[in-house]
């Protein structure tokens, strides 16, 4: 897991929220890595934590959010260790996010162009007039037209779609390292879905910056993200590459996730959905979280807690059915599809790397 | 790293539907509460509005209580014990112990009046000799009757107003809204002293005064919430299905209004007992001999400079009993609204 | 936005004469002449007097003579003091009243501000609590009895302010500071209450996201979000301070409009509250009129649409 090309790295992150009932177990020993350049998807229910996550990230988690344990390791320091004066000269400048309702993100008194400038004039030191200038390259570039003259205008004047378009220039109007994007396109049309997250592929190759994808919505999910990984209640359950979770997946959580998604393939059929709800995180399972509402629940899920097991280098579960002892399940039809064709397809690539490996080896050396 | 620890035979047998009804799957671990009993948690826990509560509940049991018991006749004049100050028994702090300055020398007034030892008047007397506590306690009252009455048409007019105007929407509404904005430009007191001018001053014409005028402030928020309400699924469910709209309104409408309507009726009380004060204080509203909270705080003006107890008295309990109602009016707002502070 | 304004001065034109007819007609109600106040007459006389105050029209003929005269600002003549018009006597009247009530409002508002602000920053800690606490005060204690006291303690004890009569800005001060109390606690309670609101909205949240600091976001960002609706409030405010001058001016002696609109109600002299009705209304109107321009001038929500909603 360590590895020098790691640009975060998220250990046994443990966030608890203090509310008149209890203390909320809002995140319970997450731990991820970001490499530089790619997209890791975060994937999960409403309530999973993967705001609280990248909010802890961000250092802007609600007052009554508490870190209990765990580290954020960024450039070999820990976030979780600096102070707010320091995290204010971090947020905007190395890392920056883009919220989920543009209609609600933008300050509804203020230009947009200010808005823009303003992290370059916080962060860089800008004066205002070259600020304003580079805000006014950066409108163009995430594709408003006439930002000669848009420059001037409130929020209220700019569509949903075009509101976005401006968080998003103002998240990486300092060319941030790290971008989050919390469910940056749930509150759009699909149309504009599509649109804004075409904008967020081709900038990320323009200025080359990781991307932390908060999403519910696993169809979002194929097209953007190199790697994929699943939450639930407080937890990561399983994480891997975009196609490897796509295509075989070991979590029964992620076979709800991934049969209750309509695809191509699906005909008239009802679709299947995950029954019943998450559990109450202030009183969480003991055990395997899921184990209520999974079908193919093992004794032992009631009891004691699954750890990660390996399913290849970069693929990894945290479910008791894939101990050695485990009994063999069937997945859900859906799912067996989906690995039939996984398995064809890295047939297909053994077949093709088999063919050329010589040329790729010198080509690579080459470079 | 899984195989290190030993694990019992049967673990990985799949769960029997005896385990799996052991496993509450819709499990809430916080008490659940509904809306008004969220509200009330919220209440208890602001020790402001909870302790205005329990003041409010004494000054009403001690105004309205005064009516069978009254330490003395409120109008009962005594020139002969006439400008007593505080006196109350066991206390022997100067200000409350019947004693005063005269003359650059401290001196016990009741001995001086030829009181017995016995005679105590807690708030001291008027310059006729009329005991202030009852005095005090018979404005209260009537400061308290002119706030329910003010209440009660607050609740029938206003909220009936608003209700109406924000339901029926379009060009009755803007009509209706029209008649209230002619009203409130006028300022109130204004008003008021005309209504009291034509009725003739005293209790009732002060009454209907304030009830004429206090409802618009009701009526516009009444109105804005209702239309807010009107555009929501469970209402156009209801009117779809063909309720009848008197029904709509009882049944729908009003009790998604509770928590505003109680709010602002918390602030339309102490606003109705400043009114009923400042008349009588000036002079139009209750007049000599009865007792209001206005006519004391005129009669102790007179005499501050030499007399101050005969002001800080009703200055005192009319700024609590305001100050409560404000309390509790600002701890219901935040009760009912789970966004403000916790 | 011209085409807003011209309906807006149209209502407020409809709306005093609306006041004019309503307390006219109230006022033809009232028992009482000029002559209340006065020895007995002979009959010649009264017919004099009730030539002089155009009472011996029939009601409609005086009630267009009326109108006409107010359009001119022309209010009849007082009862009370029967050689004065209304006119002067209010004009000569609403130099104090205006430069106290001003005077109060600004005071009032801007330490709102200053408290209610202070109040949402340091949410829950003692300075909220002592925000909240001034405020709570400030609307519970009537601005008479502050009055009395600001008069007796701060001017007759300490002898630093005169207690009555009206000279400079000196005697300004104790009823300013009596009237500005209300506004400022009001003001204080509605910018904490907004602010409050407008620090937990996003755009605040993506303002941090900046990486801006906590003093640049409050004053760049939630300081303007939350004071702009602070201009609906000041309508009602400056009703408050009307409803206030009327006693404080009568205990603090000051020749204003307020202490002579009580002594014409407690002396029947009618024309004189008609005339100080129409001119209250006026003033209230031309506050809302102003408060809703500078609402739409400020907010550029509704710059566009030239309306509030």
């Amino acid at each position: 897991m360590d590895n020098e090309k790691d640009i975060l790295e998220v250990r046994n992150l443990q966030v608890d929220f203090k509310t008149y009932a209890g203390d909320v177990k809002a995140i319970r020993n997450v731990s991820f890595d970001l490499r530089k350049g790619e997209t890791l998807a975060i994937v999960g229910e409403s309530g999973s934590g993967k705001s609280v996550t990248t909010r802890t990230i961000m250092g802007l988690n609600a007052t009554n959010a508490r870190i209990t344990n765990g580290s954020i390791m960024y450039k070999g320091e820990d976030l979780l260790k600096k102070s707010e004066k320091e995290m204010e000269g971090i947020r905007g400048q190395d890392i920056a996010e883009i919220f989920q309702d543009p209609m609600t993100s933008l300050d509804p008194t203020m230009k947009i162009g200010r808005q823009i400038a303003e992290p370059l004039m916080v962060h860089k030191g800008m004066k205002k007039e070259k600020a304003l200038a580079q805000a006014l390259e950066m409108m163009k570039l995430v594709g408003i037209t006439d930002a000669e003259n848009r420059i001037n205008d409130y929020p209220h004047q700019f569509s949903g779609g075009m509101r976005q378009r401006i968080v998003i220039a103002i998240a990486l109007v300092n060319y941030p390292e790290i971008l989050i994007a919390d469910e940056p396109t749930t509150a759009l049309d699909v149309t504009i879905q599509a649109q804004i997250l075409n904008l967020m592929k081709e900038l990320q190759d323009k200025i080359s910056t990781s991307i932390i994808f908060i999403t519910h919505d696993l169809g979002v999910v194929a097209g953007m993200a190199d790697r994929v990984a699943v939450m639930y209640a407080g937890k990561i359950v399983e994480y891997g590459t975009v196609d490897e979770i796509f295509y075989n997946p070991k979590h029964p959580y992620t076979w709800g996730l991934l049969s209750s998604m309509p695809t191509l393939d699906t005909k008239g059929d009802e679709l299947p959905s995950i029954p019943g709800t998450p559990p109450d995180l202030l009183d969480p399972p003991v055990g395997d979280a899921f184990a209520a509402r999974n079908q193919y629940a093992l004794k032992i899920d009631t009891e004691k807690e699954p750890p990660f097991f390996k399913v290849s280098d970069t693929h990894y579960a945290a479910t008791w059915l894939l101990h050695p002892d485990a009994p063999k399940v069937t997945p859900p039809e859906q799912i067996v599809a989906r690995q039939k064709k996984y398995a064809e397809m890295q047939a297909a690539l053994r077949k093709h790397q088999a063919d050329h490996t010589t040329p790729v080896e010198e080509e690579e050396e080459q470079q | 790293m899984a195989d290190t620890v030993k694990l019992p035979e049967d673990s990985f047998k799949p769960m029997t539907p005896a385990d799996r009804a052991a496993l509450d799957s819709e499990k809430i671990a916080a008490p659940s509460l509904t809306f008004t009993q969220d509200a009330w948690r919220r209440l208890k826990k602001n020790r402001g509005a909870w302790v205005s509560l329990i003041i409010l509940a004494i000054v009403f049991i001690m105004a309205f209580g005064s009516i069978f018991v009254s330490p003395h006749n409120p109008n009962a004049v005594n020139p002969s014990y006439a400008n007593l100050p505080s006196k109350i028994p066991g206390i022997g702090i100067n200000g409350f112990n019947g004693t005063l300055v005269q003359a650059g020398q401290r001196i016990d007034a009741y001995q001086q009046a030829g009181a017995s030892s016995g005679t105590y008047y807690i708030m001291g007397t008027d310059y006729l000799g009329r005991d202030l506590f009852s005095r005090v306690l018979y404005g209260t009252r009537i400061s308290l009757i002119i706030a329910l009455v003010a209440t009660f048409f607050d609740l029938t007019i206003g909220v009936t107003y608003g209700m109406f105007s924000g339901w029926k929407g379009g060009r009755i509404d803007t009509f209706m809204q029209r008649v209230i904005e002619i009203i409130l430009s006028i300022p109130n007191l204004v008003v008021i002293v005309l209504l009291i001018l034509i009725l003739k001053p005293g209790m009732t014409s002060i009454i209907i005064a304030i009830a004429l005028t206090s409802w618009t402030n009701m009526a516009r928020l009444v109105r804005a919430q209702t239309m807010e309400l009107k555009s929501q699924e469970y209402i156009l469910a209801a009117r779809t299905l063909g309720e009848r709209p008197l029904k709509i309104a009882f049944k729908h409408l009003l009790p998604n209004l509770s928590s505003v309507i109680i709010i602002n009726t918390m602030f339309t009380i102490p606003n109705a007992i400043f009114f009923e004060a400042m008349l009588s204080y000036i002079g139009i509203g209750i007049s000599s001999p009865q007792a209001s909270l206005g006519t004391l705080l005129n009669d102790g003006q007179k005499n501050f400079q030499f007399l101050p107890y005969q002001m800080w008295w009703p200055a005192l309990v009319l700024s609590i009993v305001m100050l409560a109602f404000n309390l509790l009016g600002d701890g219901l707002r935040d009760a009912f609204d789970p966004r403000t502070k916790e | 936005m011209a085409k807003y304004l011209a309906k807006r001065i149209f209502y407020l034109i409809l709306t005093l004469f609306i006041v004019i007819t309503v307390t006219f007609f109230l006022m033809k109600l009232l028992p009482g002449t000029p002559l209340t106040n006065q020895a007995k007459l002979s009959k010649s006389q009264i017919a004099l007097i009730y030539q002089q105050y155009g009472l011996d029209k029939p009601v409609w003929q005086q009630y267009v003579l009326y109108l006409a005269g107010a359009v001119k600002g022309d209010f009849g003549t007082s009862f009370q003091f029967s050689d004065q018009p209304v006119s002067y006597l209010i004009s000569s009247r609403i130099e104090p009243s205006l430069q106290i009530g001003l005077q109060a409002i600004i005071v009032g508002v801007i330490l709102g501000i200053v408290v209610g602000a202070f109040g949402a920053m340091k949410q829950n800690t003692w300075a909220d609590t002592t925000a909240t606490i001034v405020s709570i005060l400030g609307i519970s204690i009537p601005s008479f009895v502050l009055a009395v006291l600001l008069q007796y303690y701060l001017g007759l004890k300490a002898g630093w302010f005169p207690i009555a009569e009206w000279g400079g800005f000196i005697y300004t001060v104790l009823p300013t500071l009596a009237l500005a109390f209300t506004p400022l606690a009001e003001s204080a309670r509605f910018v904490r209450t907004e602010m409050v609101d407008v620090l937990s909205s996003d755009y605040i949240e993506l303002a941090k996201a900046k990486g801006l600091s906590r003093t640049s976001v409050i004053y760049h960002h939630a300081l303007r979000n939350s004071l702009i609706p602070l201009i609906t409030i000041v309508g009602p405010l400056a009703v408050n301070i009307m409803t206030g001058s009327m006693v404080v001016e009568n205990i603090f002696s000051i020749p204003g409009i307020g202490e002579q609109f009580v002594k014409s109600v407690l002396t029947n002299d009618y024309p004189t509250i008609m005339g100080l009705t129409i001119v209250y209304s006026f003033m209230l109107c031309v506050v809302l009129l102003i408060t809703d321009i500078l609402y739409g001038i400020v907010d550029p929500r509704i710059r566009i649409t030239g309306k509030a909603n």
